[in-house]
């Protein structure tokens, strides 16, 4: 008895198609990867469940590092210019145009504003944090970071910006300078700001998880 | 392995004798270069950290000293929480004894706990907590504590100094606990 022959196929496939979409996504990822800016402050901030994603334009980040020290980082031009010339209006910072050049290619800024201008004098990338003494804000009388949010303020007003504020704060900063902070938003009539935080997973079991398992919407902090 | 079957159909046949001239095939494998791809990818993804900054969002209250203008909490709907050193927290029900006996202790990892207890059993609309940093406080107990409102979804929050009879209690329980260690 002859059997039908039954075509044998081959088992290999064609690679080609394959390598190429390994490679393409491959290049994606490559290619939309943000790198993290080097961060000259070093805050480690908490963990909180919000999963609102932190604003990236025209922001005022105030920082507090671990000892207290507090600095202020503004990401817009126009917006530095009128801070600065705010400062010198207001309060007596003393800068030239050359030092108004130099606090517009600054990332941050953390000295008391009379030192401001001897500060300003060193070049943006040498200038390391850790070596500023930082924006006084020990107590309530002379707490330089009340006119620092009024000039800014002002600022984005005449810039017509929004203006958004961003607190970061470490991990195993004080509550007295937290507070110290919101007393300067406060005292510019600033009710809203955002606190930069990492994100963590919502317990299960809690509220809020059988909130967001209903489906319901997870900002309840209004 | 990755060329395809070229041999096969519709070739004419040669006769016996002549050379069949043989074709070097130009396929290349590329299995382990496929493999290589998608060991870098995998490589790539679980490295990669997610960096996007989220933000939580605080409304200030406007300070105000007159009496009239400020918010009025029911003294059976309110529980205050007093931030501590090392993570403590004190809790105590409406308002403070002047004996202290009402002043409870528990930890970030308890207060939940309290905090839903005290949900459960309080009319909605009457339930307000109070939240007081004291001085040993650090800025992560506070964001936990925010946390912890919005992960127990609770509404009315407030986020007030210590005065200074609460203060002294706490870090006189603060030395107590550490010497009770």
């Amino acid at each position: 008895m002859s059997r039908p022959k039954i075509a044998r196929k081959s088992t290999s496939v064609d690679m080609t198609a394959m390598c190429d979409v390994a490679f393409l996504l491959l290049s994606f990822f490559i290619l939309t990867t943000k790198f993290k800016p080097a961060e000259n402050i070093t805050v480690e901030t908490p963990s909180s469940v919000s999963s609102k994603v932190a604003p990236e334009k025209d922001v005022t980040l105030i920082s507090v590092t671990k000892d207290g020290k507090v600095y202020i980082s503004l990401d817009n031009e126009e917006v530095k210019e009128e801070v600065a010339n705010q400062l010198n209006a207001n309060n007596g910072a003393g800068l030239s145009p050359e030092d108004i050049k130099a606090f517009k290619k600054a990332n941050f800024y953390g000295t008391p504003i009379s030192q401001l201008k001897s500060a300003l004098q060193i070049p943006t990338d040498k200038l390391k944090a850790d070596a500023l003494p930082g924006i006084p804000a020990q107590d309530t009388a002379h707490n330089e970071l009340i006119p620092w949010i009024r000039a800014i303020v002002a600022a984005h007003s005449s810039t017509n910006t929004k203006l958004n504020l961003l607190f970061k704060g470490d991990n195993l900063a004080k509550y007295p300078a937290f507070k110290n902070v919101i007393t300067a938003f406060k005292k510019n009539d600033q009710f809203k700001f955002s606190m930069v935080t990492a994100s963590e997973g919502v317990p299960e079991g809690t509220d809020l998880w059988k909130k967001v398992m209903s489906g319901q919407s997870t900002e309840t902090s209004e | 392995m990755a060329e395809m079957d070229t041999s096969g159909g519709g070739g004419h046949k040669k006769g016996p004798g002549v050379k069949k001239a043989k074709k070097a095939s130009t396929r290349v494998d590329l299995t382990p270069m496929v493999d290589l791809g998608f060991l870098l990818i995998t490589f790539f993804i679980f490295t990669t950290t997610m960096s996007q900054a989220t933000a939580m969002k605080l409304f200030l209250p406007k300070d105000t000293d007159k009496p009239e203008e400020q918010n009025k909490a029911k003294e059976s709907g309110a529980l205050t929480l007093l931030l501590g050193k090392n993570h403590s927290v004190y809790y105590y029900e409406g308002t403070l004894d002047p004996s202290a006996s009402n002043l409870k202790n528990s930890t970030m990892k308890q207060i939940r706990n309290e905090i839903l207890t005290k949900k459960r059993s309080t009319n909605k609309d009457d339930l307000v907590i109070v939240i007081k940093p004291g001085n040993e406080s650090t800025y992560k107990d506070v964001v936990d504590i925010l946390d912890e409102m919005t992960i127990n979804d609770i509404t009315r929050y407030a986020l007030v100094d210590i005065s200074d009879v609460e203060a002294q209690l706490v870090s006189l329980s603060d030395t107590n606990g550490a010497a009770g260690k």
